[in-house]
């Protein structure tokens, strides 16, 4: 025992968090991947395993921190003896199971997947789907012209069954207007692929608000509110979780949106800084999207154990007041 | 769970018929059961007590649709309320089901069927007709208390065309009428009152759609149309229950064994060893174990299931009772397609007599089995006769199936195990268990075994249902049913419905089972047999069905999704002589949009989606002038 009282000689500070013990590593599985044979965790996908043996497999419905939902199929590989094609997002490695991920099934479906929502979805703000496209040698344009947009909150009256047969002239798209129903943000349905992720972060996965949902069926699916109610008579509290979470731009910051609309959005003049929100003592990450000394839009990393990227209205959207008013930014027109 | 939920009321009327499918609410609180019995104070469990009823938000949803003809916010809201269901979802569910409207319609609605087996008998002439009469589809007419609606197959193609009604109000009607060849008998019945019907009639009506009815050797029809479908005494006299009495002095683990040596496979489409499921069901540990009888008969040309439990519901009670005791299943569900109010009634009677009677309940026939069973009813959705998407619909969800694995042997219906076997499966369940496995195994083909349905329909003198050992030929069943009308020659053959393939008359002579099909790459699918005459415009038809899919497609998974739509585009080229780019760039976009629903869908209407247009244009040239022939 030491001579010493404690209280003169406090044990030293430490310098980080201490760690939690570390977990019990899962036993492990073999499988072959493309003709070579791989260790993977058990209770893993064949994603995580492609990953970690850098095969790169594009994924659009598929995020870290959401429940995948194996939608979108982009992700599909090859396993032998399964008589279709797997999402690697969700399938489970299994002992000695034989994975292709560039066959030409996989190939095939791959492009097709991507064709079908080139033809029929604005991809134009969805990052990283071009360089999918190219490699893939998917051509959206050789379904035909596209079809002219829907008016405002049509294809939210459309119901299930019977539709207006086509004449294949023009390749039926979900384009329609911008929803544009508050000042924090945009929901551009002519942009969306449906991978869910929105509903995801809305419900269960991250906020538990449930403000959104799929409604219809079939092509005429789409997200809404209970009734298609514009946002502020939703359930909605503006966490702003599903602009950080959706592939593909269509849902949107206004300031985000307004920049674009007129020309200068500009992300090579932009830079990126965390720092803690300074609202209350849970201490989330932002990232603070800057062009032209003004915040343009907020969001959180991924890997943040706090976050893991989700954030609630202050944080997302509180920035207003570290901007000098009046100076025609575009907060101003925000506002 | 915090919701928000809009502030819109619904009448009082509709309140009444919400009441009555979820029971009235105890106070004022409308989220759930207040504990009354608790001393003193008084705890709301509100949350987790509401939510567990989830199940019953279809339910709910048809109680407000029927009332008034189509589901109000006031209604929406209510219901929301009551389940503890955040309204988005529950729209969300509301705008899945093509019987459900979420916007104003008028409280009596024809949905006139103008799929593959209609047309062939009149269906789009009739469509034309009310065109006329009724304004355009969708639109109210005769101040506002009718329309009419365009539907998919109602599974009435033996007596086609045919038409749903559905009628909304204080005691709301849903009824079928077939064959129907007016508009003004349409207009008749969107306005008539009646609702009775004679236990004659009762018998009558089926016997018309069962040709073979009271013929010696039937096994699965011996009682469509002869004995009283209702009656419960009437059942037992002729044999009923025997099976199940068998079955329970037996024990699960023997009945299991019979049903493995019998052979049986599944009868909706899969062919499924019908014993391996069960017994992978029995030995799921996980509590407790349902059985969903799948009833939910969509596919176009298919109305087996329909007949069966119209005519002979207490035949597919036994199947479900001895099914449920060889899973150990304490729960069921007979999910029965909206569009069978017949067939849903018929077999919600026969469980309330069953129940009566003792048959169903803590003790089964007197044994220590306990199990009991209720109907459910789709609300039109194609899609859910897939089995998760089913769940999903019971559980009240939008029915889009579930990637699979894990299975529902082991996560099926609430998560649990689950027994799911079609209602013709589970119709053969009884003759297995008298016969014995051995005995039954004998019957049919090597590969097939037991007797098989098959629905005969379009271009034959005596459409209808037709019973036959596995083994007989397409020819011999397109014989039974009389041959081509009016002595033509036959153009196309659809075998196994929408998601099968059209053969030519060169295959008259391939035998009807599953390995016999197989080999020449067609398939039973779930024993539609559908003839074309020769003069039939078969580009028509491949239209129309490629739109049935486009419509039927759940959204889910991007490659059914658009798939289905570029299909019916691409399709819509090719009839009107309008290519882009060169015919053979439009044969190669077809193929590639098929090998990807094929290969990269989630569930079988995607991956089928495709088969019978593909093999329409390989073995015809559809879209060329002329009639049809190779």
């Amino acid at each position: 025992m030491s001579p010493d009282p404690i209280w003169f000689r406090p044990p030293p500070r430490p310098t980080r968090v201490p760690e939690a013990p570390p977990r019990k590593e899962p036993p492990s599985v073999e499988i072959t991947i493309d003709g070579v044979k791989r260790q993977a965790p058990e209770g893993s996908t064949i994603l995580e395993a492609c990953r970690a043996a850098a095969i790169e497999t594009p994924t659009l419905c598929y995020l870290e921190n959401l429940t995948p939902v194996n939608v979108c199929r982009v992700c599909v590989v090859e396993v032998v003896g399964s008589r279709v094609l797997v999402p690697a997002c969700s399938r489970k490695v299994e002992a000695g199971m034989t994975v292709l991920t560039d066959s030409e099934r996989v190939r095939l479906s791959r492009k097709m997947v991507l064709e079908f929502l080139g033809s029929s979805v604005d991809l134009s703000t969805a990052p990283g789907v071009e360089s999918m496209m190219k490699r893939y040698g998917a051509d959206p344009k050789r379904y035909g012209a596209p079809a002219p947009a829907a008016a405002a909150n049509a294809r939210d009256a459309r119901e299930p069954g019977h539709h207006h047969a086509p004449d294949g002239r023009a390749a039926e798209t979900v384009a329609q207007p911008v929803k544009i129903d508050n000042d924090l943000y945009v929901r551009d349905y002519g942009k969306c692929i449906l991978c869910y992720k929105c509903v995801e972060a809305c419900g269960t996965d991250a906020q538990n608000t449930f403000a959104i949902s799929v409604a219809g069926r079939g092509f005429d699916a789409r997200i809404s509110t209970e009734a298609n109610v514009p946002l502020p008579d939703s359930a909605c509290v503006y966490c702003g979780n599903c602009i950080g979470v959706c592939p593909t731009g269509a849902l949107m910051f206004k300031s985000e949106h307004d920049l674009r609309a007129a020309g200068e959005w500009n992300e090579s003049k932009q830079t990126k800084t965390d720092t803690i929100c300074p609202y209350c003592g849970v201490g989330c990450t932002l990232t603070l999207h800057v062009q032209d000394e003004h915040i343009v839009k907020v969001t959180s990393p991924m890997d943040r154990e706090i976050t893991h990227g989700h954030l609630c209205i202050k944080g997302r959207f509180g920035f207003d007041f570290v901007h000098p008013r009046g100076d025609g930014s575009p907060d101003d027109r925000v506002r | 769970m915090d919701i928000r939920v809009s502030a819109d009321e619904p009448t009082s009327e509709e309140r009444a018929a919400i009441d009555a499918v979820l029971g009235a609410p105890t106070s004022s609180w409308t989220g759930g059961e207040r504990d009354t019995e608790g001393e003193g104070h008084t705890s709301l469990h509100a949350g987790r007590e509401a939510r567990s009823r989830r199940d019953l938000l279809l339910p709910a949803l048809h109680a407000a649709q029927s009332r008034v003809g189509w589901i109000t916010p006031g209604a929406l809201a209510t219901i929301c309320k009551r389940l503890t269901i955040p309204p988005a979802e529950a729209h969300g569910v509301a705008s899945f089901y093509h019987l459900f409207s979420t916007t104003p319609r008028p409280p009596a609605v024809a949905h006139v069927c103008d799929d593959i087996a209609c047309r062939t008998r009149g269906g789009e002439s009739i469509c034309a007709m009310l065109l006329r009469t009724l304004g355009p589809e969708g639109s109210p007419a005769r101040d506002g208390r009718m329309t009419w609606k365009r539907s998919p197959c109602l599974g009435l193609c033996e007596r086609a065309p045919a038409a749903l009604f559905t009628i909304a109000g204080e005691r709301p009607r849903t009824f079928t009428l077939a064959p129907v060849t007016k508009a003004s008998a349409i207009e008749a019945a969107l306005e008539s009152r009646e609702t009775e019907t004679s236990a004659r009639q009762r018998i009558e009506s089926v016997r018309r759609s069962v040709p073979q009815s009271g013929q010696p050797g039937l096994r699965l029809l011996r009682r469509v149309g002869q004995v009283d479908p209702e009656g419960l005494d009437a059942y037992r006299a002729s044999g009923g229950f025997e099976a199940l009495r068998r079955a329970l002095s037996i024990g699960p683990a023997k009945v299991i064994e019979e049903v493995i040596a019998s052979n049986l496979v599944g009868r909706g489409g899969a062919a499924f060893p019908t014993g391996r499921k069960w017994d992978a069901v029995l030995k799921a540990p996980a509590r407790p174990h349902y059985l969903v009888c799948n009833a939910d008969e969509s596919e176009p040309g298919t109305f087996k299931d329909r007949l069966l439990m119209e005519g002979d519901p207490f035949a597919v009670l036994e199947g479900i009772l001895i099914a449920a005791f060889a899973g150990g299943c304490e729960r069921g569900f007979v999910y029965v397609r909206g569009e069978y109010p017949l067939a849903a009634e018929r077999m919600e009677r026969a469980i309330a007599a069953a129940r009566a009677g003792r048959i169903l309940g803590p003790s089964v026939l007197d044994s220590d089995f306990a199990f009991d069973v209720e109907v459910r009813r789709g609300a039109g959705a194609y899609i859910c006769g897939e089995e998760t998407a089913l769940f999903n619909s019971i559980e009240g969800k939008r029915g889009e199936p579930r990637n699979k694995p894990p299975f529902p042997v082991h996560v099926g219906l609430f998560g649990k195990p689950t027994l799911v076997n079609n209602v013709e499966t589970l119709a053969n369940v009884p003759l297995v268990i008298l016969d014995g496995g051995a005995a039954f195994a004998k019957s049919g083909t090597a590969g097939s075994s037991g007797p098989k349905l098959f629905c005969v329909s379009g271009h034959v003198t005596r459409p209808g249902l037709y019973e036959v050992p596995f083994g007989k030929t397409l020819r011999d069943v397109v014989d039974l049913a009389g041959g081509v009308l009016g002595g033509r020659e036959i153009g196309a053959i659809l075998l196994g419905g929408a998601a099968g393939v059209f053969v030519g008359d060169d295959r008259l002579d391939v035998p009807l089972t599953f390995e016999g099909t197989r080999a020449i790459g067609a398939t039973l699918g779930s024993g539609v047999v559908m003839v074309f005459d020769h003069t039939t415009k078969l580009g028509d038809v491949l239209l129309r069905i490629a739109a049935f899919f486009r419509d039927e497609s759940c959204g889910q998974c991007v490659p059914c999704r658009v798939g289905t739509v570029r299909q019916e585009e691409l399709l819509q080229r090719l009839a009107a002589a309008r290519p882009l780019g060169s015919l053979a760039q439009e044969k190669t976009l077809l193929r590639e949009i098929g090998q990807a629903m094929r290969d990269a869908s989630i569930c079988g209407l995607g991956q089928t989606a495709s088969s019978a247009v593909e093999s329409a244009l390989a073995r015809f040239e559809p879209f060329s002038s002329g009639s049809t022939k190779r």
